[in-house]
């Protein structure tokens, strides 16, 4: 190939690059704008007048600006009750679980340990073998833990597949820590508390941000198990019950199904939009600076051993 | 295993330890603390599975387990000719597979398209702001949706100024758009947060095949095709696997928060038909019923799925 061919087909490589730069620039930046388009949109409803936004036609800025959406939410005393109760069971359900699951980690990525294999093997099946809905509601109706706080906070807080994650990471330190301090005398759980623990930062936090948003969007349970108990609503399940009303009117207003009074009591869009904006602040305002961990979480720690 | 290296051959385990004396006085405090973890999970795991021989019983919470005994009746309701149920498992079955097919390709596809972005800040940005859904509950999800797609919503703003539809369309109140919309859904809260693991493995691939594929003469494309999208082979086998197990148990939330009477037909998943008989009508044998075959459908995928991938060679979960 002479100078001259080779010239041509470079210059006809770059052309063919900057087309493909330029689509996959455009269609990037198309991407993210569909993925904040919305949430920004929320915002601007969540500011809006109430009776102006029935009209639609509100893109990103608010057409009448009115805090009373938000007094509205904060004047609901649910909402106050779903607050407390969510904070307080994502702090204590993130701290039980993290716990939990990394003793059970630390265990089962002891290379000596006897029981190794039959208890990682006990694991494994919880993550594909499940009772169903009915017997688990039975079963926590029958421990006394239905209509109670600890619902959230005790079933699930050991996970096969965190301990999955946790575990390869333990693998992966080196033995020699563990043998060194065996000879300074130390026992297991000295070795689990002043030795690993202080070495797995970094997965500690990938799992204990996945548990703590976990708790934090939960309301399934919220409403199977605590329905009769206001006093143990969480904020998503507040959030379900504003939805609840107007998603249920989209067919049934076209088929006839309710009148135009019932309609008037639905909960309106911007009122919803606030407390959607309320409730989605603290983890809009973290997970940015927490992505590093959910990352290398993700990668690092691997499914299966 | 790590899911972003390929399987290692099985090596005889040289470091397995017999429970002897010594090794007891050792390790008490393993086997203790690991005897709590047991009672624990057969407590909150392996009792539930218990609780399926109310599938064969006419359960009523006053007689509890010696309720009479029906045999196999409730499966035989269940799968009676014609029977919400079917329609039920269909519902389920092909919004599952749905949902797993549309998020394979848009996270693979979204990973790849990413990773050829030359400037590190633009993708940094684009990467943050595609995880930002993911981290949204399913309520704020489908009240998004919901609101996008009302008669005044932004869809319908788009189509009736583009002048595709005359008068809003609408959109829960139709059968024919379900489905759609909960793929939809699915991509657009899971797509970036998919695409993590995928542009890991991206990364971890060989520079020297790229050039490699250069001086040969190989284009843009090309090399997405033939080199980038083989080495993550594995990556996509495994996820793969995993998911198709999960396929029956991809179908509750959205279903039931965006779902309604109109359009029932085609919403209603498993999960909603235990929650519905099973909790609110209080037939517990029957919602138990349902239950294990959504047990046992998955677990039989989960295993055939495995046995495919360890004939043709790839990753495998066990």
């Amino acid at each position: 190939m002479d100078q001259y061919a080779i010239k041509k087909r470079k210059k006809k490589m770059a052309t063919s690059d900057l087309v493909f730069n330029i689509c996959n620039y455009t269609f990037l930046v198309l991407f993210a704008i569909v993925t904040l388009y919305p949430v920004l949109n929320t915002l601007a409803y969540s500011f809006n007048d109430g009776a102006d936004a029935v009209r639609g036609g509100i893109h990103l800025l608010p057409r009448k600006w009115s805090l009373k959406s938000y007094k509205t939410v904060f004047a609901k005393g649910g909402f106050w009750q779903g607050a407390k109760i969510t904070v307080l069971r994502t702090v204590l359900g993130t701290i039980t679980a993290l716990a939990a699951n990394a003793l059970l980690s630390f265990i089962l990525s002891r290379k000596r340990f006897v029981f190794k294999s039959g208890l990682s093997l006990f694991w494994v099946i919880t993550m594909y073998a499940s009772g169903g809905l009915i017997p688990t509601m039975l079963l926590f109706r029958y421990m006394h833990l239905t209509n109670s706080f600890w619902v959230y906070i005790i079933p699930g807080m050991v996970s096969a597949f965190n301990i999955m994650v946790m575990r390869t990471y333990m693998a992966g330190l080196p033995d020699s820590l563990e043998e060194s301090a065996q000879l300074e005398g130390a026992g297991y759980m000295r070795i689990f508390v002043s030795i690993i623990s202080p070495l797995c930062l970094p997965i500690y936090a990938t799992i204990a941000l996945f548990v703590a948003v976990g708790h934090w969007n939960s309301w399934f349970d919220a409403m199977l198990y605590n329905k009769l108990n206001d006093q143990y609503t969480t904020l998503q399940y507040e959030l379900m019950k504003l939805l609840d009303s107007v998603a249920n009117q989209g067919g049934n207003a076209n088929s006839g199904g309710k009148t135009a009074a019932s309609a008037a009591t639905i909960t309106p869009i911007t009122v919803r939009s606030a407390a959607t904006i309320v409730t989605i602040v603290p983890i809009i305002a973290l997970y940015p600076f927490l992505q590093r961990y959910f990352v290398t979480g993700l990668t690092i720690g691997g499914i299966k051993e | 295993m790590s899911i972003l290296t390929a399987r290692k051959p099985k090596q005889p385990d040289i470091n397995k330890v017999k429970l002897t004396k010594k090794e007891f006085n050792r390790q008490w405090v393993l086997i203790l603390i690991a005897a709590i973890y047991v009672i624990y999970g057969i407590i909150f795991y392996y009792l539930p599975l218990a609780g399926w021989i109310m599938a064969f019983q006419n359960f009523k919470m006053k007689t509890g387990f010696s309720s009479p005994w029906v045999g196999l009746d409730k499966f035989k309701f269940l799968f009676r000719p014609n029977s919400i149920f079917l329609r039920v498992v269909r519902n389920t079955f092909c919004m599952g597979a749905i949902n797993l097919v549309s998020s394979f390709i848009t996270a693979i596809g979204f990973a790849i398209l990413l990773s050829e972005v030359k400037n590190e800040l633009f993708k940094r940005g684009i990467q943050t702001i595609s995880y930002m859904p993911h981290f949204l509950s399913w309520i704020i999800v489908c009240a998004i949706v919901h609101d996008s797609l009302s008669s005044e919503g932004v869809i319908n703003e788009i189509l009736m100024n583009l002048h595709f539809v005359e008068k809003p369309i609408m959109f829960f109140a139709h059968t024919k758009y379900f489905w759609a919309i909960v793929a939809i859904s699915n991509v657009w809260k899971e797509t970036g947060f998919n695409a993590i693991i995928y542009l890991a493995a991206i990364t971890s691939i060989d520079p020297a095949l790229y050039e490699a594929a250069s001086i040969d003469g190989a284009g843009r494309f090309q090399k997405m095709l033939y080199v980038t999208l083989p080495s993550i082979r594995p990556t996509i086998m495994i996820l793969l696997l995993i998911n198709i197990g999960n396929v029956l148990n991809a179908g509750f939330e959205v279903q039931y928060i965006l779902g309604n009477d109109v359009i029932i037909s085609v919403s209603q998943t498993i999960d909603i038909f235990v929650l519905k008989y099973g909790i609110s009508q209080s037939d517990y044998s029957l919602g138990t019923a349902a239950g294990i075959f959504k047990t046992v459908v998955s677990m039989i995928l989960i295993v055939v799925c495995n046995y495919i991938a360890k004939k043709t060679g790839d990753e495998r979960l066990f």
